[in-house]
């Protein structure tokens, strides 16, 4: 047996975004053993239920992450809405899945880009990030914020977009779709990216289920987990099935992502075809008495938030069970075989939020 | 409306074996949780099969020396390790033990005590 060393990988790495540290223990190049840390950056916000009312506290919700920060408010004031048995107006379950679909875009554009730099691929990075520009500007145009977009409260949300420009949206997602195609298949067809992503980083279908993997980590390993099967929002009411791959590997993690890119497509022209007229919001009284487990599909997976109520403005618990948290588990295990020069793009395979994690 | 959800009460000595028995019977680990209601902390670990959510919950005081469920499930490292270093919560047997490292907080045990809305713990 060869000598074993560790070394330590992150908090601060040129191509991890993130604060995550892992000690890699080698032998000659090869990791056989990982240890995860975190906390780094830990900010409680879980706790701020004492000291904010649970109308304001969406706001802090929001501000979990800044990626897929809507998706947060819309899993929190789902869970009090159901606590409280409110039956929000249909048209903003609608608005709702529209901004959640529109996160997923973000969220997937801005991690090909960040992936396809960390692997020296520099036109993709810069056609991902221009591409993710125009979802952007119709977030901001749609909802006043880019990236904290505010719009969701309990009880419905903020504002409503007109039929105007929800057909103005639609047509430039039509646009953008083929550009997508173009840039996906520039991306997935690549010999390089082939070749160096197929085979590596595997995570075999039974390990990603007992590990608890989910989002394009579990979907990449033949699970199809996606909460948005369940219905919650206006899934009941659209067309959707989740992509899912086989191989487990690095390659099928991100070619999961890059399908997804244009399932969301569908479900919004879905959303934008359906869509009813009405009111979006309602009016609320009184305060959430119970407890409820929250869940919706992040651009990561599953996020779950467990919301506790006794009556009070204030909630007795508030606790965020982010993607990222629970696919550490899993990171660890797909790590072992690996050599240390391919540890960051099989680290970014994850698309790990460690700022989300650290909520 | 989303289904309804129960949680179950159950003894801290059934953690494990209802930890062994759902993933006998194909459940997923979720997540486990710990909440501070007075002086009790209420632990409840989660588990998923199909969509469907299987909640059991242990009713514990802080110096509740907890059994890990990591040997049933692997990836409980995670949670375990921040009910300790966040409500101050033994638990034995960890497979992954961080020995209070995993959250680095400048207090110790933050969500052990309720602060109040004007600020006073």
């Amino acid at each position: 047996m060869s000598k074993q060393i560790t070394v330590p990988f992150g908090p601060q790495h040129p191509v991890l975004p993130e604060p995550l540290h892992l000690d890699l223990v080698l032998e000659d190049e090869t990791v056989v053993d990982v240890v995860p840390t975190i906390g780094y950056v830990h900010r409680g916000l879980e706790k701020l239920v004492e000291k904010r009312e649970y109308t304001e506290y969406v706001f802090i919700a929001e501000r979990i992450c800044g990626i897929c920060s809507f998706i947060h408010s819309q899993t929190y004031v789902q869970g009090i809405e159901q606590i409280m048995g409110l039956e929000i107006p249909e048209r903003a379950q609608y608005l709702r899945t529209i901004w959640g679909e529109y996160s997923r875009l973000h969220s997937h554009l801005l991690w090909l880009g960040l992936f396809a730099d960390g692997m020296g691929f520099e036109s993709v990075f810069m056609n991902a990030w221009r591409l993710r520009e125009h979802i952007l500007d119709d977030l901001e145009a749609t909802t006043g914020g880019r990236v904290i977009l505010g719009v969701c409260k309990v009880g419905g949300v903020r504002k409503d977009i007109t039929p105007e420009k929800l057909d103005e949206m639609l047509r430039g997602l039509k646009a953008m779709e083929r550009e997508l195609q173009d840039l996906t298949n520039v991306f997935l067809h690549d010999n390089s990216v082939s070749h160096r992503l197929k085979g590596l980083g595997v995570l075999k279908k039974e390990d990603a289920y007992q590990l608890g993997a989910v989002g394009p980590t579990a979907r990449g390993s033949g699970l199809a987990i996606d909460i948005r099967s369940t219905g919650y929002g206006a899934f009941d009411r659209i067309n959707f099935r989740p992509v899912v791959e086989q191989d487990g590997d690095c390659y099928a993690r991100c070619a999961v992502r890059a399908r997804e890119l244009f399932t969301s497509i569908d479900i919004i022209e879905q959303c934008i075809k359906k869509i009813p007229d009405g009111p979006v919001d309602m009016k609320v009284t009184g305060a959430p008495d119970g407890e409820y487990f929250s869940r919706t599909e992040q651009p990561r997976g599953e996020v779950i938030h467990y919301i506790k109520g006794n009556g009070k403005k204030n909630l007795v618990r508030h606790r965020v069970r982010t993607p990222t948290f629970t696919n550490i588990p899993p990171l660890v295990t797909l790590l072992k075989g690996v050599e240390l020069a391919d540890v960051p793009v099989v680290v970014l395979t994850i698309d790990p939020c460690i700022g989300c994690a650290e909520r | 409306m989303m289904a309804a959800q129960t949680i179950t009460q159950i003894a801290v000595g059934e953690v494990v074996a209802k930890a062994e028995q759902a993933q006998r019977d194909g459940y997923r680990l979720v997540q486990i949780g710990c909440t501070k209601i007075g002086d009790d902390f209420e632990i409840i670990y989660v588990y998923d099969k199909d969509f469907v959510l299987l909640n059991y919950r242990i009713t514990v005081k802080q110096d509740t020396v907890v059994p890990s469920i990591s040997g049933a499930y692997f990836g409980a490292f995670v949670y375990e390790n921040e009910i300790h270093d966040l409500y101050g919560i033994t638990v034995s047997g960890i497979n992954i033990d961080f020995k209070g490292t995993f959250y680095r907080t400048a207090i110790k045990h933050p969500f052990s005590v309720t602060i109040t809305k004007e600020g006073d713990a």
